[in-house]
């Protein structure tokens, strides 16, 4: 269980696509791993896990992508920091509960960002996105692999 | 106990935090104050079985995934089972059923681990009555970061077992009606070797923990939430643990059988459900002792109390000290369902071990088939205990009806009396509920670890409700409270 460092940059899209919108997560990492960037990792999940905060902790940075129900539309990003103040159970894991993780337990130093894009229809089992989640999703999605492709180069791996 | 008397008043609590949003839990009192009930409401969604209805149905173990964020495994086997039945697969080949095994183990493994070390281990290694800042799983880190850190590792180990058998981490497709869709490479097994002797060392260690707590505070746990009922479980045919396949044992609150070795296939003939106007679940029953009598527990408890041993050397000593605490009768103390699970989890990675040296798992027969059906049933031990799947399909190969008994479900009116339980012993009479009465309804709930809602997730959801009933039952109060986590405002 050797860990290696430096490998640039994790996104983690994360949400469960047979919930509708509950899916713009996994949309957005998907559509950023057909870029095949260099330097970027991405990885899809229905949820975070404790083992991400093992897995971030090989990266210099790492983006959460999730869907919203709140929040800037169509979509925000942020930087985000451990906090031990939040809930965590065997069903829920935020983002910054597995930074603090991966700080804590791994010496990690990972920058964190978290992005969220504004979802609407969440009450049903349904594997398509709405029309308005999906708008959302292109802006994020433009958006994010610019963002990327800057950082990138402030990295130096593009 | 009239629950419907016009003076009870309700206190609607929020005391499943570390559980997970959709649950609320009402405590009724008495005109005096003392507890009449508390119950558990959980929001269960069913539309997943008009979902796959008219899906095919080799795609229902891969679409089944979506119902569970937790444990998308168990259902992808549970399906896969029942589609072996409609298939004609009676016997799969010896590589498709020790893959799906191995598959299965990885699984429980990393969710009963998951559970153990972050979600109860506060509970345990600070006590009930430590304060809420106290008691979670950042001051375990701090205090004892090596127990945090095998936890993370040995969930990562599980998922990579998943990972080399299901074909993914995540929406697997290695379970297919019939048979798998791959076996193992020499290459796979030797990574997965590689680590197991350290997994048992941890899983051993964990196993003396939850005994220890269990055994150093035997009097809190003989007293809380310990209940008589009925226990359900898979059983192998000579009575050994078996989480994968077997009958189906019902055992009574002394231990006496009320059947065993029942063909899941059947099983509408013995275990029948019952809607109540309060809550979203069902509650299962057995036929033959009737909705008021025939509630069960299943799970980690219910299934250490069935079984006659354990078939791997570490897990089956362990097995026995446990049993010796209740002399060998049922333990029906809530708190237990800790130190089963993680004897569990020992249990699950012996097992990882003696699969990973069967050269079984590089056969190159993975399916069969035989006489088709239309209707199956597929039946696994889950995590949090039996899980049922039933199909049936139209000559089109299309899902005509889908039914699922979720462990939760099982569980409910166990989890009901858990939280009523401990509701009279540490609120009756109290004028105020205080945090501390609090922890006592959480840690309840938190022994059986309800799958609430199944994986939706997103950033500011508000999952969970309070509400306030006056004594005629009239809404005088609601407030939502988000459990996740502050988005920028729009």
């Amino acid at each position: 269980m050797n860990k290696e460092i430096n490998l640039s940059t994790l996104i983690i899209g994360y949400g469960n696509p047979g919930r509708q919108d509950d899916g713009l997560g996994p949309a957005c990492a998907d559509r950023i791993a057909e870029l095949n960037l260099a330097g970027v990792t991405v990885e899809t999940n229905y949820q975070l896990t404790v083992e991400d905060a093992l897995e971030l902790s090989r990266f210099q940075q790492v983006v959460f992508i999730d869907a919203s129900l709140r929040g800037g539309k169509p979509f925000f990003l942020q930087q985000i920091e451990a906090d031990d103040e939040c809930p965590m159970s065997s069903h829920v894991l935020s983002p910054q509960a597995v930074v603090t993780l991966s700080r804590t337990l791994f010496s990690a130093n990972t920058e964190a960002f978290l992005m969220g894009i504004r979802g609407y229809a969440f009450d049903h089992f349904e594997e398509a996105l709405s029309p308005e989640a999906q708008h959302n999703l292109n802006q994020a999605f433009d958006y994010l692999a610019s963002w990327l492709q800057s950082r990138e180069k402030i990295h130096g791996h593009a | 106990m009239n629950l419907d008397k016009p003076k009870t008043r309700i206190v609607e609590i929020e005391p499943v935090t570390r559980v997970e949003g959709h649950g609320k839990v009402t405590i009724h009192l008495d005109d005096d104050n003392n507890v009449a009930e508390a119950r558990l409401h959980i929001v269960e969604f069913r539309g997943f079985e008009r979902f796959i209805r008219g899906r095919l149905l080799w795609e229902a173990p891969v679409i089944v995934q979506r119902l569970c964020g937790i444990c998308p495994v168990s259902h992808h086997i549970a399906a896969a089972k029942a589609m072996d039945m409609i298939v004609g697969a009676d016997v799969l080949p010896p590589t498709a059923e020790k893959m799906r095994r191995l598959m299965h183990y990885g699984q429980v493994m990393q969710s009963n681990v998951l559970h153990f070390f972050h979600l109860s281990s506060p509970d345990l290694l600070f006590g009930f009555d430590a304060p809420r800042g106290k008691r979670n799983i950042f001051n375990v880190i701090k205090e004892f970061p090596d127990l945090a850190k095998q936890g993370v590792l040995m969930r990562k180990y599980g998922q990579e077992v998943i990972l080399h058998t299901a074909g993914k981490k995540i929406h697997g497709t290695g379970a297919i009606p019939g048979g798998i869709n791959k076996n193992l490479s020499l290459q796979e097994r030797d990574l997965l070797l590689q680590d197991i002797e350290q997994m048992k060392v941890w899983a051993k260690g964990a196993v003396d923990v939850a005994k220890g707590y269990t055994l150093e505070h035997l009097t809190q746990v003989e007293k809380f939430a310990n209940f008589n009922s009925s226990h359900l479980s898979l059983v192998r045919e000579d009575g050994a643990l078996d989480l994968y396949h077997g009958g189906l044992r019902a055992t009574d609150a002394a231990g006496n059988i009320i059947f065993d070795h029942v063909d899941y296939q059947d099983f509408n003939d013995y275990i029948m459900e019952e809607v109540r106007p309060w809550s979203y679940m069902k509650f299962p029953f057995i036929k033959s002792r009737g909705a008021l009598d025939g509630w069960y527990r299943v799970g980690p408890l219910s299934r250490l109390n069935n079984v006659a041993f354990i078939d791997t050397p570490l897990a089956n000593a362990e097995h026995k000290e446990f049993r010796a605490l209740t002399h060998d009768k049922p333990n029906h103390m809530s708190l237990a369902y800790h130190w089963a699970r993680m004897i569990e989890v020992l249990h699950c990675v012996e097992k990882i071990h003696e699969l990973l040296l069967d050269p079984d798992l590089q056969g190159a027969d993975l399916r069969v088939t035989g006489e088709r059906r239309e209707e199956g049933v597929g039946v696994i031990e889950a995590p949090r205990g039996s899980l049922f799947h039933h199909y049936k399909v139209d000559k089109n190969d299309q899902i005509t009806y889908c039914n699922l008994i979720v462990s939760t479900t099982h569980n409910n009116n166990g989890m009901n009396r858990a939280v009523t339980d401990v509701a009279k012993k540490y609120l009756g009479g109290k004028k105020r509920i205080t945090e501390g009465m609090l922890n006592h309804v959480e840690v309840a709930v938190r022994a059986y670890d309800p799958c609430l809602s199944c994986a939706t997730h997103a950033l500011g959801q508000m999952p969970l409700t309070v509400e306030l009933f006056d004594a005629d039952g009239a809404l005088i109060h609601s407030n939502s409270q988000h459990m996740g986590q502050d988005v920028p405002s729009d």
